[in-house]
């Protein structure tokens, strides 16, 4: 019988696996010598979610969870933990507010107020063991689909769920489901997107590589449903741990008979392979996917014929994203009803969101629709660092649109989301302080918008290429009077003709700023002023003898020699010198500098 | 410098035919071949573009259309020190741009290209997972995190004291032979 006593459970997700390598090495090291190699097991898991306080571990049974471990604290972890059992606790999270120190991951309002349901195994089991998924229910659900349910009983409970899907447009899964059942055809596909264009979003490749086997088994359950033998998993390149934790999942659900031929002794086939696409963002858009699986330059078609009737090589296909995918075990497993218990009335269950920006704990979470933002920013989020004012939080990436104080205490919700202008997306969210420029938001948008355009229909490729010109020259101070209506014309004129949903929505986030900020390319335009001090081209490069504290750090700093300062003297910027490289910004405590 | 690009592109073709050969002729293979290049030499030859179209016996201009579509392909070789700036959102939020912006300027290049002597090349990439570290750039496979203006000479200047000490030692070591 195995003698393990105690799991550290070490996050190995992007976030933390910049660091926790080294910590790896020093356990390992410390664990020997003290003869304790036998009875605490180390396990890398996947992304834990708090990534602010990276490397995070979790100490198994008990619960303690340690944050910021430097491979310098691990001597004493394993000497006065682990060995004399007295937690260490300078490494406990400490509450910024209250300052009070807490030494159990449960307690942790970031923690506390999040609903698992697509993550509840992450940081608990190792992403690289079957075994791990097993003990916690895993492929329960595919067994009762498969021995259990008939393919309508399936679609069934899935529409009764109420799931709508997680990759950016919210269609009903099971009604998909249905229409794809329902298509005449021996060969059919499942696909499953894990493509994640958005440019400020993580969460799928963090379900990927915290929990394979959810995704596999939401696969399964969907073939049945359709009655499909073969799936692809879309998975991008730029992903190389999620693909290799699917691979070795895959392999080893064919080992234990959950893929591959007569799954579970029910006669039932299906298999499943990946395909690495190769960095497109118009590629997460459903028929360009496909072109692409196909070999070709992914490009969308217009739509009807929807890939429920002709998809992949025009056979009836259904494509979901990995975060609804996620969720569908449970559903089969616990039933629709108890999945549909959570939510609003249009919004069921819980969504995932990678929270990052101007925020004081970014990370991965998962919360229950329905829950207001304000509580994500500023319970979950911690709220805004450096006391600085927040201004905006962005949600649904270059799709999508921003959310200003005023609005905060709207639900996570499809249809509230969408009547402030912005979209639930894939789970982006972004928040903005008073630092930020929202001119430059819609700029840095639009210019990955027109970058990513496939180039095959013209109101997109032409019109984004000139809304960032537009954009361009506002932020470079050459904005001139009727900027603001040509960007609003030319944008719902995108909107309407474009061929697939990026053209469709790529106006989005010019639209949603100037609903909310205006008056911010108002002052671009009209005073050439950026009022938050972020468009390069439109500062002065000079220093506000009232605001400047005489300090000399700009000095010190400047690698052009630009800045002239003596001792109790307000600093001057030479401006034939200054290279514009921002460093006595960033050195500057006072805000001086303008 | 030229010639020497193109003694090793030759090198690199012969490795190229033979390993064509591991994949089927299918039209459906023609991305994963393009990958199995990137991967392998870190870029696509122009001449390697004609092999892949014999190969699966296609038109060389579709190859071409289908490499130059996806942001994964690169067509020039980069540095040695190739550097990865990161211009996701939460790092755009946090002046990603600006980040790139001292690169391009102290190296003397700009995004996409590689300085004459080979040793640094600078490119943009969206949201590499580690938003809470933004900004963020990436060398060769180390994360570097909460950049800012003043951090990147001091990463350029770590780098090329690295490298002189690894040539200090190789010298060494050859010395002593
Ligand atoms: C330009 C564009 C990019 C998209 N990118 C993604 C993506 O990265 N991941 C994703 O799951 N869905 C993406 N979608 C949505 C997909 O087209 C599709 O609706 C979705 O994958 C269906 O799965 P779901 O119903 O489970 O959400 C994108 C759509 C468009 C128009
Ligand atoms: S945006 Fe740069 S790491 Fe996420």
């Amino acid at each position: 019988m195995s003698k393990i006593r105690t799991q550290l459970m070490l996050c190995g997700g992007t976030g933390c696996s910049a660091t926790s390598p080294a910590v790896r090495e020093v356990f390992e090291k410390e664990l020997e010598r003290q003869g304790l190699s036998e009875e605490v097991q180390i396990v890398e898991t996947g992304c834990n979610g708090f990534c602010t306080l990276g490397p995070v571990m979790l100490v198994q049974p008990e619960g303690i969870f340690y944050q910021k471990i430097k491979p310098k604290d691990v001597p004493e972890i394993v000497e006065e933990h682990l060995l004399k059992g007295r937690p260490v606790e300078k490494l406990f999270y400490v509450e910024p507010a209250s300052e009070e120190t807490i030494p159990t991951m449960n307690e942790i309002p970031f923690f506390s107020h999040q609903m698992l349901r697509v993550m509840r195994n992450k940081g608990l089991i190792d992403p690289e063991v079957i075994d791990d998924y097993i003990a916690r229910d895993g492929y329960f659900g595919a067994a009762k689909a498969l021995q259990e349910m008939t393919p309508g009983q399936i679609i069934e409970e899935m529409k009764i769920s109420g799931l709508r899907g997680r990759g950016g447009a919210g269609f009903p899964t099971g009604l998909k489901w249905e229409f794809a059942s329902k298509s005449p055809g021996d060969i059919k596909y499942v696909l499953c997107n894990a493509d994640e264009g958005d440019p400020g979003a993580f969460m799928d490749r963090s379900i990927l590589e915290a929990d394979p086997h959810a995704v596999l088994e939401g696969m399964i359950i969907a073939a049945r449903a359709i009655n499909s033998h073969k799936g692809y998993i879309y998975a991008r390149t730029e992903y190389p741990l999620a693909i290799r934790r699917l691979t070795i999942a895959i392999q080893q659900a064919r080992e234990y008979g959950l893929l591959g031929e007569d799954i579970l002794g029910t006669g039932f086939d299906f298999d499943i392979e990946i395909y690495e696409g190769a960095g497109a963002f118009v590629c997460g858009e459903e028929t360009a996917l496909m072109r692409s699986i196909e070999g070709k330059r992914g490009m969308p078609r217009p739509r009807p014929p929807f890939p429920a009737q002709k998809g992949l090589w025009e056979k009836p296909t259904i494509l979901n994203n990995v975060e609804t995918l996620a969720n569908v075990p449970q559903i089969i497993l616990n039933g629709g009803e108890w999945y549909s218990g959570v939510g609003t009335e249009t919004s069921k269950g819980t969504k995932v969101f990678a929270l990052s920006g101007d925020v004081n704990n970014i990370g991965l979470v998962e919360v229950p629709m329905g829950i207001s933002l304000r509580t994500i920013v500023f319970d979950i989020g911690g709220g805004i660092p450096n006391k600085k004012e927040f201004k905006a939080v962005q949600l649904g990436g270059p799709s999508g649109g921003c959310v200003p104080e005023q609005h905060l205490d709207i639900p996570v919700d499809y249809e509230e989301i969408a009547k402030v202008g912005a979209i639930m997306g894939s789970g982006g969210m972004i928040v903005m302080d008073e630092n930020t420029c929202m001119v430059d938001m819609a700029r840095f948008f639009m210019d990955f918008i027109q970058d990513e355009s496939c180039g095959k229909c013209t109101p997109c490729r032409e019109g984004t290429r000139r809304l960032l010109e537009i954009l361009n020259r506002i932020c470079e101070g050459k904005g001139k009077p009727g900027d603001i209506e040509d960007l609003e014309e030319l944008s719902s004129v995108i909107k309407e003709s474009a061929l697939c949903g990026l053209g469709q929505t790529g106006p989005n986030p010019v639209l949603s700023t100037l609903r909310y900020f205006r008056d911010e390319y108002e002052a671009h335009i009209y005073e050439k002023r950026c009022p938050a001090k972020r468009c390069v081209a439109l500062l002065k490069f000079e220093i506000d003898p009232d605001l400047c504290s005489k300090c000399g750090a700009c000095f010190r700093h400047c690698p052009a020699e630009a800045i002239t300062w003596k001792k109790k003297d307000v600093a001057v910027i030479q401006k034939d010198k200054c290279i514009k490289c921002m460093t006595c910004f960033e050195k500057c405590k006072f805000g001086a500098i303008f | 410098m030229d010639e020497e690009i193109l003694t090793e592109e030759a090198l690199i073709l012969n490795d190229i035919r033979s390993h064509l050969t591991t994949f089927e002729k299918e039209r459906g293979n023609l991305i994963p071949i393009l990958q199995m290049i990137q991967e392998k030499h870190a870029y696509i030859p122009r001449e390697a573009i004609k092999l892949v179209a014999e190969y699966l016996e296609i038109p060389v201009c579709e190859v071409y259309g289908v490499a130059t579509f996806y942001n994964q392909f690169r067509f020039h070789p980069p540095g040695k020190y190739p550097i990865k700036v990161c211009l996701g959102t939460a790092c755009h939020v946090r002046s990603g741009d600006i980040i790139l912006e001292n690169f391009e300027r102290k190296l003397e290049i700009k995004e996409g290209e590689t300085t004459p002597d080979r040793e640094f090349s600078i490119e943009r990439v969206a949201c590499v997972g580690c938003c809470a570290l933004a900004p963020v750039a990436i060398v060769g496979e180390t994360v570097h995190g909460h950049m800012a203006p003043s951090k990147v000479e001091g990463l350029l200047l770590r780098i090329r004291i690295e490298k002189e000490k690894q040539e200090r030692e190789k010298l060494t070591i050859s010395g002593n032979n």
